[in-house]
């Protein structure tokens, strides 16, 4: 599905610093009922950000409107357990373009790829140094640079690179994805298929 | 040049290397159910495309079905739609599809093994994370996301880039009443959710070697669990025993031929990991988890670990027992539990329906305990039938319910209530994971077993 193309996203960020942050969290499993890939941001993190009687839980982040922006900060292991696609839908959708972990998931970082979040991964220290900038001043921007692959947080000046290969990088600056490239080579993939046992 | 079982698998279906960038990689075998593939089929038909090789794809209804009353309609309006969505779709690309009240309806990873659509050397993918229990035969297997599944009909190939190796070896004998969920549960504890992460695992010395083909499947199945793609067991005749004569096994001189190619799939003797674990059988016993992720497992006689003596971040550890409603140091034999779940694609097989039996046998289940025993499909529910197992666990106060993957995500009706304990046979304790507010205890069926004759977590070897 197309995605918007991913170049120099500058924003505030939203803070959850927890670690292990698994994709059920992310979109619990009775949200995954859609035949259409509709409406997932108003489940992101349901549990954690709705009471029972769908109240908001004033303690959570997301509804705490000092916070806001395109970028989620995230604990260590983001995005573990469940293969779900939904859950990278959910952030997309709720309006997060970049994810930010010292670690992530390899399931959900390959899916954030490939729907169009770019997941941003730092050290321990430069995390630990986007939270403090954030809580010190949730106002505070970072900048994230897919041409250079660096994230800055522009009130400190602090800047790290990061890794993503070249191949991903171009899908993301130009909002291609797989299936373009790959029915480029059907050909070829027939060829091989045809030389296999089984 | 020496090579492990994991690159002989992958090299083979490498169609092509993108300089900096993933292989592209063909799919031999592609397991599709109705949650993760119904928007995959919209983005082929919004792009006009074609499912290339219909006959490499597989479709079970699992993960969103009831487990009573299969033969009436799906009351769930939403439930009812994917399910029909996937037959429909199914139906419209010609691949071949067993739904709801289909004789071979069942868990998508107990009913591809069990008809002989997993084999060694395969490439196995499937919109699910627990497609690593095809590892269990030598495959590489593993979950993908939605855009993939929408990739590999169209092109039986995905793009991914090589991941590191690992072998873990368990050596010995395992103990009286430690299982294959056990090592696992051991194993995870020991590395973390994280602690595999960007690796393939291969599984290898005594312990797996001496495994049946399920109790393979099971330590295969969690694989994911400590953040590895997948795991996979070189393929030996234990596993040549177990897919011989299956259903869509090959048969007579094509059998024949594959055996003797799958033979030399095992690693070479010089071949080497980036990264190498071993341990002991004997240092493994029976496991319960006590936390809000798979890695917070230990040996069912300890007590909770202190916050200071976990790798990690204390906020999230203390959050975590909180959930549980449990402490540090407190010891997880005599917990009252609630409900008990025998079932799913880790232990969902009839020889985890043996292990149950054993224990409850003679034996009545407690009144306090709300048991759901959901066979990973209908083989398995016949075999229990066959076997007399079925008399034994009504005997002793169960029901058997109906195939799918019920309270392991609790898709459907299945879900244990707020609050509630629940020993679960499945593979994920995250907070909400079997309904909003429940908290889990994941263990074997054994351990299952225990605790739904006693109402509270207790030992099995002091039962059998």
């Amino acid at each position: 599905m197309a995605y918007d193309k991913f170049n120099i996203l500058t924003s505030t960020a939203v803070p959850l610093p927890l670690e292990n942050v698994d994709t059920d969290q992310i979109i619990p499993a009775r949200f995954l009922k859609a035949t259409k890939r509709e409406g997932f941001g108003d489940n992101l993190f349901r549990d954690w950000r709705y009471n029972n009687d769908n109240s908001p839980k004033e303690s959570f982040v997301l509804n705490n409107p000092i916070y806001s922006g395109k970028i989620l900060v995230g604990g260590k292991n983001f995005g573990s357990g469940s293969s779900r696609e939904h859950a990278a839908w959910a952030v997309y959708d709720y309006g997060f373009r970049c994810v930010v972990s010292s670690f992530f998931a390899d399931i959900f970082r390959n899916n954030c790829l490939n729907v169009g979040v770019l997941p941003v991964q730092v050290s321990v220290e430069f995390s630990e140094q986007i939270f403090n900038a954030i809580y010190d001043d949730p106002n505070t921007e970072i900048e994230v640079n897919l041409p250079n692959q660096t994230i800055t947080i522009l009130s400190t000046g602090a800047q790290e690179s990061f890794e993503i290969n070249s191949y991903k990088k171009d899908n993301m600056l130009n909002g291609f994805d797989d299936i373009d490239y790959l029915q480029s080579m059907k050909t070829e993939i027939e060829s091989f298929a045809n030389g296999l046992l089984l | 040049m020496s090579k492990t079982l994991f690159d002989k698998v992958w090299d083979s279906h490498v169609v092509r290397k993108i300089e900096g960038g993933p292989d592209i990689f063909f799919i031999d075998r592609h397991f599709i159910h109705e949650v993760t593939s119904p928007v995959a089929f919209l983005g082929l038909k919004s792009r006009g495309l074609k499912v290339l090789y219909p006959e490499r794809t597989f479709a079970t209804a699992d993960h969103n079905t009831p487990t009573i009353n299969q033969h009436l309609p799906v009351e769930d309006p939403l439930s009812a739609i994917q399910l029909k969505a996937l037959e429909d779709n199914s139906n419209e690309y010609g691949i071949s599809h067993w739904g709801l009240g289909h004789q071979k309806n069942g868990i998508v990873h107990v009913v591809g093994p069990e008809n002989g659509i997993t084999f060694p050397g395969a490439t196995i993918v499937c919109g699910d994370s627990h497609t690593s229990t095809h590892g269990a035969f030598g495959a590489i297997a593993f979950g993908i996301g939605t855009s993939e599944v929408e990739m590999v009909l169209t092109t039986q190939c995905i793009m991914q880039p090589k991941p590191k190796k690992m072998r873990i070896n368990v050596n010995g004998q395992l103990g009286k009443g430690v299982t294959p969920k056990d090592v696992a549960l051991y194993i995870i504890s020991k590395l973390s959710t994280s602690g595999a992460t960007g690796y393939f695992v291969e599984y290898a010395g005594d312990v797996f070697e001496n495994m049946t083909m399920e109790g393979r499947m099971t330590v295969c199945n969690l694989s994911i669990e400590m953040g590895a793609r997948g795991g996979m067991i070189a393929p030996d005749e234990t596993t040549f025993t177990y897919l011989k004569d299956k259903p869509l096994s090959l048969k007579g001189e094509a059998w024949d031929t594959a055996v003797a190619h799958w033979k030399t799939l095992k690693t070479d003797a010089d071949a080497t990991f980036d990264k190498e674990l071993t341990f002991l059988a004997s240092d493994i016993e029976p496991m319960i988890t006590y936390g809000t992720n798979p890695g917070m497992g230990m040996g069912i006689s300890k007590n909770i670990p202190n916050a200071e003596s976990i790798e990690g971040g204390v906020a999230t550890y203390k959050k975590s027992l909180d959930y549980m409603g449990y402490h540090e140091n407190d010891e997880m034999i005599g917990k009252k539990i609630d409900y008990v779940f025998l079932g799913s694609c880790t232990n969902g097989r009839i020889e985890d329906f043996r292990a149950f039996a054993s224990i409850v046998k003679g034996r009545k289940k407690a009144d306090n305990v709300t048991a759901w025993l959901v066979p990973g499909s209908h083989e398995v529910e016949a075999l229990i039938k066959e076997e007399g197992i079925l008399d034994i666990i009504n005997e002793a106060g169960f029901v058997l319910r109906q195939p799918g993957c019920s309270a392991c995500l609790a898709m459907n009706d299945d879900k244990v209530p707020a609050g509630k304990y629940a020993v679960s046979t499945s593979n994920r304790n995250f907070e909400g994971r079997q309904g909003p507010g429940s908290r889990t205890l994941l263990a074997s069926p054994l351990v299952a077993a225990a605790a739904a004759v006693t109402g509270v977590v207790t030992d099995p070897r002091d039962l059998l």
